[in-house]
């Protein structure tokens, strides 16, 4: 007999874009705040194309206030490419991880003053650590304009040893600090910014469905 | 439905707080205690007058957490439906009204950092509550209140004295305005704007908000309006093929009322949303003057909040 979480992981992987989970985020894609004094835009190498995308359709002096925070894993290798070129007027960092980023992006609003747009283009996982830093210093996160790029990795939290695991591309997953194999749900935390990983197995303790790439 | 949330209570005093200002304090006429309520709330107030029953929302003054009496301030406006000045000239202390359960529209933002508060004439009667909730949990806050003049303007002094140079008094007779712009340009990360007084300044403050950079999620407002009067029209219930006529001084949801229709309605001033009535047909353009429907619902015809908005024409079939 098939077990529940094998019923919903069935359920899931024929139903890839579709969700009833409310908690699972959706990102409309990037619209300019004209009215902004300073715009901070977060973002990868995938984002920061949405980035150019956004300073086209804003024009005029938009890129000019704004702030390009680049969480840049591969860019190093690759020399500085002409994304970055695209992305001038704008004053641009580089960071090597998204952590760096995150800390910057920390480090600039805690100067800022209202008036201040974030934008936050990417990843799931730098989308949700932008919007999880910004909430600490009083920005709503709908107030945060967003657009996910490129790969669908997601991060995910173990929810029985509370474990974080990263760069997670499929479902189920193994968790990284306790071992479970994990079915990855589309319910989400903002306070902790990743999909919710629950013990596939419970039921029938070795039974573990295959495991399929569904966030590459 | 609604009706049975209505409790009986006694004036229990009354001072005139400035020139068309009269502050009103209720007490549970049984000498219960009232219901608790959170700052930014308002009361339904019913007054029975000799010609027809009037419901007009006041915001709770007071503090929060002293439920011995409500506090409301009724301003007589000069074009009065007949409920403010009803207020002013007909309950004296000992008078019994009826009033609904507190219900808040406008509720401090609990994760905000600052709060700048903007308040025009009687605009001012939801951040008395508000102001005394903040202070007493340490919140920042500054409150900017326009008044038209000395005479014009309640609570200034009690405002001041209470809170010092948190509050700004704005005197428009001796040519002072608030300097909104200025104000909301020097703001830190995280702080949020109310405004709450006549819709020109409403509009003005949400716009300069906007204009700074200031995201929606950030501002807040509150404004109750006033059934507008009109041409008398015919409402037609698809669901019990009754017809009511809603004469040029009554607003839809009174004319329902009048006739016995128990239809659902909170706040009666267009901001809550409850009364929202699905429209099966209409034969002339409505009149839409709440503050809750989009532009895109106003234009699309299909739905009317009956208690402010009429129509043009002589005729609207409504989904109740």
């Amino acid at each position: 007999m098939l077990s529940l979480r094998q019923i919903l992981l069935a359920f899931q992987q024929r139903h890839k874009h579709m969700t009833t989970i409310k908690s699972r985020p959706v990102y409309p894609g990037l619209s300019p705040d004209l009215n902004a004094r300073k715009n901070v835009c977060v973002c990868d190498e995938a984002g920061a194309e949405a980035i150019v995308e956004l300073f086209a359709s804003a024009g005029g002096p938009f890129a000019e206030r704004s702030l390009v925070l680049l969480a840049a894993e591969t860019l190093k290798t690759n020399g500085r490419g002409p994304v970055i070129e695209r992305l001038s007027p704008a004053e641009i960092e580089v960071s090597p991880a998204l952590d760096a980023a995150i800390v910057r992006f920390r480090e600039v609003l805690s100067r800022a003053a209202m008036g201040l747009r974030v934008y936050a283009a990417g990843s799931e996982p730098l989308i949700g650590s932008v919007i999880q830093a910004a909430a600490d210093f009083g920005i709503d996160h709908k107030s945060i304009r967003t657009e996910q790029r490129g790969s669908l990795k997601r991060r995910v939290q173990c929810v029985h040893c509370k474990g974080i695991i990263e760069d997670v591309t499929t479902s189920p997953v193994r968790c990284t600090h306790c071992g479970l194999f994990l079915f990855v749900r589309d319910h989400y935390s903002r306070r902790l910014a990743a999909f919710q990983g629950v013990c596939v197995d419970a039921e029938c303790p070795g039974e573990i469905p295959e495991i399929k790439v569904l966030y590459s | 439905m609604t009706e049975t949330f209505l409790r009986r209570v006694r004036v229990a005093e009354i001072e005139r707080v400035a020139s068309r200002i009269k502050r009103f304090r209720l007490v549970d006429a049984a000498n219960d205690r009232l219901p608790d309520f959170s700052a930014g709330s308002h009361v339904t107030v019913c007054m029975r007058s000799p010609d027809r029953l009037i419901r007009n929302p006041y915001s709770l003054m007071g503090c929060p957490s002293d439920t011995s009496s409500y506090q409301i301030s009724v301003l007589n406006v000069d074009n009065s439906r007949g409920g403010s000045q009803f207020m002013h000239d007909q309950v004296a202390v000992g008078s019994e009204l009826e009033i609904s359960s507190p219900l808040n529209l406008f509720p401090p933002a609990k994760l905000g950092r600052k709060h700048i508060l903007v308040a025009g004439g009687i605009g001012i009667t939801p951040f008395i509550a508000m102001t005394s909730d903040l202070a007493a949990h340490g919140c920042d806050f500054e409150l900017h209140y326009g008044v038209r003049s000395e005479e014009e303007g309640a609570y200034c002094g009690l405002l001041q004295t209470t809170y010092g140079e948190r509050v700004k008094v704005y005197y428009q007779d001796k040519g002072e305005f608030i300097p909104l712009e200025r104000v909301l340009g020097e703001q830190p990360l995280g702080t949020h704007m109310y405004v709450c007084g006549p819709k020109p300044m409403i509009d003005w403050a949400l716009k300069t908000a906007k204009l700074e950079g200031w995201p929606d999620e950030n501002l807040h407002s509150e404004q109750f309006s006033a059934p507008l009067p009109g041409k008398p029209f015919e409402v037609h219930l698809a669901k019990s093929g009754r017809t009511i006529t809603v004469s040029g001084h009554q607003s839809i949801l009174e004319a329902l009322e009048q006739n016995g229709v128990d239809a659902p309605y909170l706040c009666r001033g267009g901001a809550c949303g409850q009364c929202e009535t699905a429209v099966s047909s209409c034969d002339g353009p409505i009149q839409h003057n709440d503050h809750y429907l989009t532009d895109a619902e106003k234009a699309g015809g299909k739905k009317i909040m009956i208690c402010l908005s009429r129509i043009e024409g002589n005729s609207i079939t409504i989904d109740l």
